[in-house]
């Protein structure tokens, strides 16, 4: 039993050395001081002194600052109006009954398997129907509403004993005081959870801002690092690029190592994204 | 899946206190309808109304420089099917699925295998190969663009040192396709990991032993007892794996805007590059269309093979 189990984690040592390859060249050149002609850039070795030019020109160069302001903007715009949506939505399935019910919540279900970049033709058109094109609310709007999201609520609030409510109706407590202080905090490991999958989801983003978006001010990170990439193309500007894409990664890595445990969980919720 | 829908718990009774206004009456009728309006209105708006847009577009024609729409029928649709691009797109995106699909599948039930027991080094080993997958396509798009550089790039850095050399990445027309293959297989084989991990724990342990008692090895395990048993959990995979096949291509724009020659065109981003460059709206709106009608029949047959793996499982 012992020496295959060894082999094994052998070979998973191996592997994971290999699948982390990439992170760790970035890692590397993003610190190496600039060399002439690239030469020895893809080293993964860091025999240099480490320096921090590269991601000062980022800044510079590359105006980062604005991208990760106007990411931030529409991932947490995005969820902020996600909450309230899912939420009453989840809240209607779960605690109402009225007619139509069923069909509405199929009507609901069947957006998860329409996944938005196939519509990214006729949405941009909707978008620019509605005014909206080149503006940051325009990449967001179409996510604003999400099954997903409602079926995870609607999910964790049936798992609530109605006692807590019912106390607090007796109380004489509206639906909604109800649902803001006895529901809602309590739902919170399913909120976070979809909180997680979905601000991941928005950051990585880009065929669709990139669509939506034509001004180099309201670009998010996703697409400032395209322009990047393709700029760096003749030159011999990679540790720029490695420093571009870490900053990129960095704030969904960081993200990780805080909430691992209920990453994972989310994104075995997910799925389908949302 | 199947209890999506069903409605088990009762509702809270509202209906028993006495001498309600009319206009209380009605707010009770209609406000659960207010509650998912904001959620039906964001939905109608953008996903069930794009779809009759892109079914209308498809079968319209708007000729430059004028306003009016022509009827054309199945027009755009005939002059999708004698687009060599739009072929090669298809074709190219049926090698990209059978290239990336099973091979990340398998990877990832091999790693859930191997690093199913907790321990630190298994978490930790977990977690470098789920990494990939929590970085934007775009990144890892940008790093490959490095990875795969000719000559200089990390790829053919290491590998002359064993000699190998000469490989153009992604400007040969016979291997650009399967080095985004590359990428996508690093970039999902570890997501497809957490699946097969949680579907490892839901296996029943007297089974294994029963097999292993019985005289079973390994291989055998794994073939007759333990594949058998993840059959659901394999059927959900494939759905996330294919829908990602037909939506993601983050790296294509990025690596080789669909050439060298078309030969990495896949299907979404030829919808991108008619609607977008070459303002060809009809077509654009057929292949749209006809995606999200494989979207839907892939996601019913997929429900349905998930249906009675889950009976067969159980």
């Amino acid at each position: 039993m012992r020496r295959p189990s060894l082999i094994i984690g052998g070979l998973m040592l191996v592997t994971a050395f290999f699948w982390s390859t990439p992170f760790l060249w970035t890692l590397v050149a993003s610190f190496r001081p600039q060399s002439a002609g690239g030469i020895g850039m893809a080293s993964l070795v860091p025999d240099y002194v480490p320096t921090l030019g590269h991601f000062k020109e980022a800044f510079e160069t590359g105006d980062f600052g604005v991208y990760y302001v106007n990411t931030a903007i529409v991932a947490f715009g995005i969820l902020a109006v996600q909450i309230v949506t899912i939420s009453l939505a989840g809240y209607a399935f779960a605690r109402l009954s009225f007619p139509g019910r069923d069909f509405i919540f199929y009507v609901f279900l069947l957006q998860l398997m329409l996944v938005p970049p196939i519509l990214i033709v006729p949405n941009l058109r909707t978008i620019v129907d509605l005014g909206l094109y080149g503006s940051l609310l325009g990449v967001m709007a179409p996510y604003f509403a999400s099954a997903f999201g409602t079926f995870l609520m609607r999910q964790t609030f049936r798992q609530i004993p109605r006692d807590f409510e019912e106390a607090a109706v007796i109380d004489g407590a509206h639906w909604w005081q109800t649902l803001w202080h006895v529901l809602l905090p309590m739902a919170k490991p399913g909120l976070i959870a979809f909180s997680l999958v979905s601000l991941m989801a928005h950051w990585n983003e880009f065929l669709w801002p990139l669509m939506v978006l034509n001004e180099p001010s309201t670009q998010t990170l996703t697409i400032g690092l395209a322009s990047f990439a393709l700029g760096t193309e003749g030159g011999r500007e990679w540790g720029l690029l490695a420093a571009g894409t870490l900053l990129v990664m960095f704030p969904l890595l960081a993200l990780f190592a805080v909430f691992q445990r209920q990453f994972v969980n989310s994104f075995m919720f997910a799925g389908l994204k949302g | 899946m199947t209890s999506v829908a069903a409605a088990q718990t009762p509702p809270i009774d509202i209906a028993g206190r006495p001498r309600r206004t009319l206009r209380v009456r009605l707010a009770r009728r209609t406000w659960p309808y207010l509650l998912l309006a904001p959620s039906l209105v964001l939905l109608a708006a953008f996903t069930y109304l794009p779809i009759a847009r892109v079914a209308w577009e498809s079968l319209h024609d708007r000729p430059h420089g004028t306003a009016k729409s022509l009827f054309v029928g199945l027009g755009n649709y005939a002059a999708l099917f004698h687009d060599k691009a739009f072929i090669q797109s298809v074709i190219n995106n049926l090698i990209y699925a059978v290239g990336t699909v099973p091979p990340s599948m398998a990877l990832a039930l091999l790693f859930a295998l191997a690093l199913q027991s907790s321990s630190r080094i298994n978490a930790m080993l977990r977690a470098i190969l789920l990494f990939p997958s929590m970085v934007p396509l775009v990144a890892a798009a940008s790093l490959f663009f490095f990875i795969f550089l000719p000559g200089v790039g990390l790829a053919d850095y290491y590998l002359a040192k064993i000699g190998v050399r000469g490989f153009n990445w992604l400007g040969d027309p016979d291997i650009a396709l399967w080095s985004l293959i590359a990428i996508t297989v690093w970039k999902n084989a570890g997501y497809y990991m957490l699946f097969y991990l949680a579907g490892l724990q839901t296996l029943p342990g007297e089974v294994l032993e029963a097999a292993t008692i019985d005289g079973a090895n390994g291989w055998q395990r794994l073939r007759h007892v333990i594949v058998p048993l993840l059959a659901p959990t394999t059927a959900f995979v494939l759905v996330i794996a294919l829908i990602n096949v037909l939506t993601q291509v983050d790296h294509v724009i990025v690596l080789t805007k669909g050439g060298p020659s078309n030969s990495t065109k896949l299907v979404l981003y030829y919808i991108f590059e008619q609607a977008h460059e070459n303002f060809a709206a009809g077509k654009a709106a057929a292949a749209s269309l006809l995606s999200v009608a494989f979207l839907l029949a892939m996601s019913i047959v997929s429900l349905k093979t998930m249906e009675r793996g889950a009976h067969a499982a159980s």
